[in-house]
C-alpha cells in the first residue's frame, strides 16, 4: 500500500565530513598503501606502516585504507580495534609499554604499576598531562628472567624499580 | 695484538645495560690505545649474569659479569684484556656450572656466534642439516623428523613429523593469496611467544636466526612448500631487526630464494608482525591474522595441514620446534631421540623466570625435575624467601605446589596432574604471593585476550573474575566456590580453543593447592 503524503519523511543523504588529515598525513597513508597494498594479507602490515610513521592510525585513514584494499570500513575498524597494539588517538611524545604478566608480578610489577601511574598521572591507555608519556599495558615482553620489564619507545629495560623508572623517565624527558 | 671482546646484543642483556657497557669498553680501549675488536654476540642464556662480557684469551673465553659501565675502567686497570683476576671474573665461560650442566642442542650456538653473521653460522655447523636434507627424498626427511620424536614445542606437543606428513600428502592449491602458485603450500613459524615466563623463541630469533631459517627451509623442502612466514609478536622489536638482517643475508648468499644453493628448490621467507593479541599464538587465529583479519579462532577441522593459510596446506610450528630440526637432520633422528624420557624425546629449553635468583635459559633433556631446575640451576628465589609455587607453561598453566617439585619434566607426567609443560616457561613465586589474586588475574587475562568467538571464554572469564571477587570477599563462599568450579568446568569443556579451555587450570590449581588464600577475609573476621 502506498504511503500517504503526510507519512512521507525525507531522509537526507548524510554527507561525509571532510577528512581532518593534514596533507602530510594523507601523503603518508597513501605512501604506505602504495608500498604494501599488494602483499598477501596486507592489512596488518599497512596498519603497522601507518602507525610506525604517524604514531597512530587516525580515524580518517580508515576510509582511505578500506577503499584501497577493497575492504569495508567496518572490516578495517574491526581489525584496528581487535589488536591491542593499534591506537586510534595520537599518543604522547613517548610510549611506555609496562608489563603486567605473571613473571613481572612475581618481582613487584603491581607496586611498580601503581608508582608509574602516579608518576605519570594517567591510567593505562592514557597520556600524562604534559603530553610526554602514553602508558600502555603489555602482557609479556620476553624479559622474564630480569623482571619487572618495560619498553620505552621500543627500548627494553629490565629489573625496573621505582627509582630506576624515575631515572629513565627523567632521561627520556630531557632527550625529547 | 687485537683482543676480541664479546658483549651480547640480546635484548635481555641490553635491558640491563649491555649497550652502555659496550660503549664504555670501546671508549676506554680507545683512551688506553688498546687494540680490541668488539663482537656483539648472542646471549649464553645465563641472564642473571648479564651483561656478560667475554674476553678471548689463549686459554679460551674468560667471562666477566655482570659488567655495568661503571665497572669498565676498573676491569681494564686489572688487566681483563689478558683474562686477569677481578671481582667480576667468572673464569672460563664454558666452565660456568649453570652452562656446563646443560644439554645444548637447539641452543648449540648461544653466546658463541654473532647472530647475524652467516660466516659465523656456517663455521659452527650451520646449514649442515639443510645440506643433508637437500639430497634426501621428501618422505625420508619427514620420516627422520618423525623418528626423532620431536613434538611441538609451542605447548601442544603434537608430533612434528605427523603434521609434516599430512602436509606432504595434501595436494597444494592456488588459495586466495595474490601471486600464489597453483599448487601452493606454506610454512608458517609461530613466533607469537605470548606466554609470560617464556623467552626461548625470542632468544633464538635474536641470537641464532639462521637456525630458524634453516629449519623452515628444511620443512619447505620436506613438504613441497615455496613460501614461508614468520609471525613475530610486535613486543619483540629487537627480534624483528635481527630476523630481517638474517633473512637479507640468507637471500644475498642464495640460502633463500628461487634456487637455493643450486638445488632447484625455491623458498621465500618473510617476517610479519603481530599486533599485541595473545590469542594469535593459537595457530588458526594466527593464520587469520596473517590473512589480514581479526585474529579469531577457526573451528577445526579442517586442519591447517590440509586447509591452512589462504586455504592452502600449511605447516605451522613454533620457533623452537623448527629450530630443532637442523640438528636432527645433521646428527640423525637417533641422536636426538637418545635424549629424554618416555614419549618426551630430545631436549627442552626451559626458561627460569620471575622470582628466581639465577634466571635464564636452561636447555636440558626431558626428565629433569622442577627441584633441580629451581634450586640447582636457579639457586632458589631472588628475594631469598621460600619458593611457594611455580607456574609452568604460561598464563594457562597450573600453579604447582612444592609437593610436586619432584615431578620429572615430561609431557605425560605433567598432563596426568592437570599441569602443563607448554613452552617450558617457569615463573617462580615466593611466599608473599596471594594465590587468590593470581587466580583472579588468570580470569582477567582471559577476558582481556579472548577473541570473543565462543561464549564460555568471552563471558565465562568475566563471570569468573566476579565470582572470585565474591568468594574472596566472603560472600556465601561455599556457594561461590561451587559456582566457580562449575564455571571452570564449562570453560574447559565448552571453549573453542586453549585460551578459554585452559585458563581455568591456573584458577583451579590455586583453589585446590592454596585454599587458605581464598579465605583470608573470614580468617580475619
Amino acid at each position: 500500500m502506498a504511503s500517504t503524503k503526510a507519512e512521507r519523511r525525507i531522509i537526507p543523504i548524510k554527507v561525509e565530513p571532510r577528512s581532518t588529515l593534514t596533507a602530510s598525513e594523507d601523503a603518508t597513508v597513501h605512501a604506505v598503501l602504495a608500498e604494501l597494498k599488494n602483499l598477501p594479507g596486507s592489512l596488518l602490515p599497512v596498519l603497522h606502516g601507518v602507525q610506525n610513521r604517524l604514531g597512530y592510525v587516525p580515524k580518517d585513514a580508515v576510509p582511505i585504507i578500506a577503499k584501497t584494499l577493497n575492504l569495508s570500513r567496518a572490516e578495517v575498524h574491526g581489525v584496528i580495534t581487535f589488536y591491542h597494539w593499534y591506537r586510534s588517538e595520537k599518543p604522547g611524545t613517548h610510549v611506555i609499554h609496562l608489563c603486567r604478566a605473571e613473571a613481572c608480578q612475581a618481582m613487584g610489577a603491581v607496586a611498580l604499576e601503581a608508582h608509574v601511574k602516579a608518576m605519570l598521572a594517567t591510567d593505562f591507555h592514557g597520556t600524562s598531562p604534559d603530553g610526554q608519556f602514553t602508558l600502555e599495558p603489555a602482557y609479556c615482553l620476553g624479559n622474564c628472567a630480569l623482571s619487572p620489564a618495560l619498553l620505552i619507545d621500543n627500548q627494553l629495560h629490565g629489573r625496573v624499580t621505582a627509582q630506576r623508572f624515575d631515572r629513565l623517565i627523567a632521561k627520556t624527558g630531557v632527550a625529547s | 695484538m687485537t683482543t676480541t671482546i664479546y658483549i651480547p646484543r640480546d635484548s635481555a642483556a641490553i635491558s640491563v645495560g649491555a649497550d652502555d657497557t659496550a660503549k664504555a669498553i670501546a671508549a676506554e680501549a680507545q683512551r688506553l690505545g688498546a687494540a680490541v675488536t668488539i663482537v656483539r654476540n648472542s646471549s649464553r642464556g645465563a641472564l642473571f649474569l648479564e651483561p656478560l662480557v667475554e674476553v678471548a684469551t689463549s686459554q679460551g673465553r674468560i667471562a666477566y659479569g655482570p659488567v655495568q659501565e661503571d665497572d669498565v675502567v676498573g676491569l681494564f686497570a686489572a688487566g681483563f684484556l689478558s683474562g686477569a683476576g677481578h671481582a667480576l671474573n667468572l673464569g672460563l665461560v664454558d666452565e660456568i656450572p649453570y652452562l656446563k650442566n646443560q644439554a645444548r642442542l637447539t641452543f648449540a650456538r648461544a653466546g658463541i656466534t654473532d647472530p647475524v653473521s652467516l660466516n659465523d653460522y656456517l663455521a659452527h655447523d650451520g646449514y649442515r642439516g639443510l645440506r643433508t636434507a637437500l639430497i634426501m627424498e621428501p618422505g625420508a626427511i619427514v620420516q627422520c623428523v618423525t623418528d626423532s620424536g620431536l613434538r611441538g614445542r609451542g605447548g601442544a606437543a603434537f608430533p612434528a613429523g605427523i603434521k609434516w606428513k599430512t602436509v606432504l600428502g595434501a595436494p597444494g592449491v592456488r588459495g586466495t593469496a595474490p601471486g600464489a602458485d597453483e599448487d601452493q603450500k606454506y610454512i608458517v613459524c609461530n613466533a607469537d611467544e605470548g606466554d609470560s615466563g617464556t623467552f626461548a623463541d625470542r632468544m633464538i630469533i635474536e641470537g641464532d636466526p639462521f637456525v630458524l631459517i634453516e629449519g623452515m627451509t628444511i620443512a619447505a623442502v620436506a613438504v613441497g612448500a615455496t613460501r614461508g612466514y614468520i609471525y613475530l609478536r610486535c613486543e619483540y622489536p629487537y627480534a624483528e631487526t635481527a630476523m630481517n638482517e638474517a633473512i637479507a643475508a640468507a637471500y644475498a648468499n642464495n640460502w633463500l630464494g628461487r634456487d637455493i644453493q643450486g638445488s632447484g628448490k625455491r623458498f621465500d621467507l618473510e617476517v610479519r608482525m603481530g599486533a599485541g593479541a595473545y590469542i594469535c599464538g593459537e595457530e588458526t587465529s594466527l593464520l587469520e591474522s596473517l590473512e589480514g583479519k581479526r585474529g579469531q579462532v577457526r573451528p577445526k577441522p579442517p586442519l591447517p595441514a590440509i586447509k591452512g593459510l589462504f586455504g592452502c596446506p600449511t605447516v605451522i610450528n613454533n620457533v623452537v620446534t623448527l629450530a630443532s630440526v637442523p640438528i636432527i637432520l645433521d646428527k640423525g633422528a637417533e641422536y636426538y631421540k637418545n635424549f629424554g624420557v618416555g614419549r618426551s624425546r630430545g631436549t627442552l629449553p626451559v626458561q627460569l623466570a620471575g622470582n628466581i635468583k639465577r634466571g635464564g635459559l636452561v636447555e636440558k633433556a626431558f626428565g629433569v625435575t622442577l627441584r633441580e631446575l629451581l634450586y640447582d640451576f636457579g639457586g632458589g628465589s631472588a628475594s631469598g624467601r621460600p619458593i611457594r609455587t611455580v607456574q609452568v607453561g604460561g598464563p594457562l598453566g597450573a600453579y604447582i605446589p612444592e609437593s610436586q617439585f619432584d615431578l620429572p619434566l615430561d609431557y605425560e607426567a605433567y598432563a596426568k596432574l592437570n599441569n602443563m609443560v607448554g613452552h617450558g616457561g617457569i615463573v617462580v613465586f615466593d611466599d608473599s604471593v596471594d594465590m587468590a589474586a593470581q587466580a583472579r588475574f588468570s580470569m582477567e587475562f582471559c577476558a582481556t585476550e579472548s577473541c570473543g568467538k565462543c561464549t564460555p571464554c568471552r563471558i565465562g572469564s568475566t563471570r569468573g573474575m566476579e565470582v572470585i571477587d565474591r568468594l574472596v570477599a566472603g560472600d556465601q563462599p561455599v556457594k561461590q566456590e561451587a559456582l566457580l568450579r562449575d564455571l571452570c568446568d564449562t570453560m574447559v569443556a565448552g571453549s573453542l580453543c586453549a585460551l578459554g579451555g585452559m585458563a581455568p587450570f591456573p584458577v583451579l590449581s590455586a583453589l585446590n593447592h592454596f585454599p587458605e588464600d581464598f579465605k583470608k577475609v573470614r580468617v580475619a573476621a
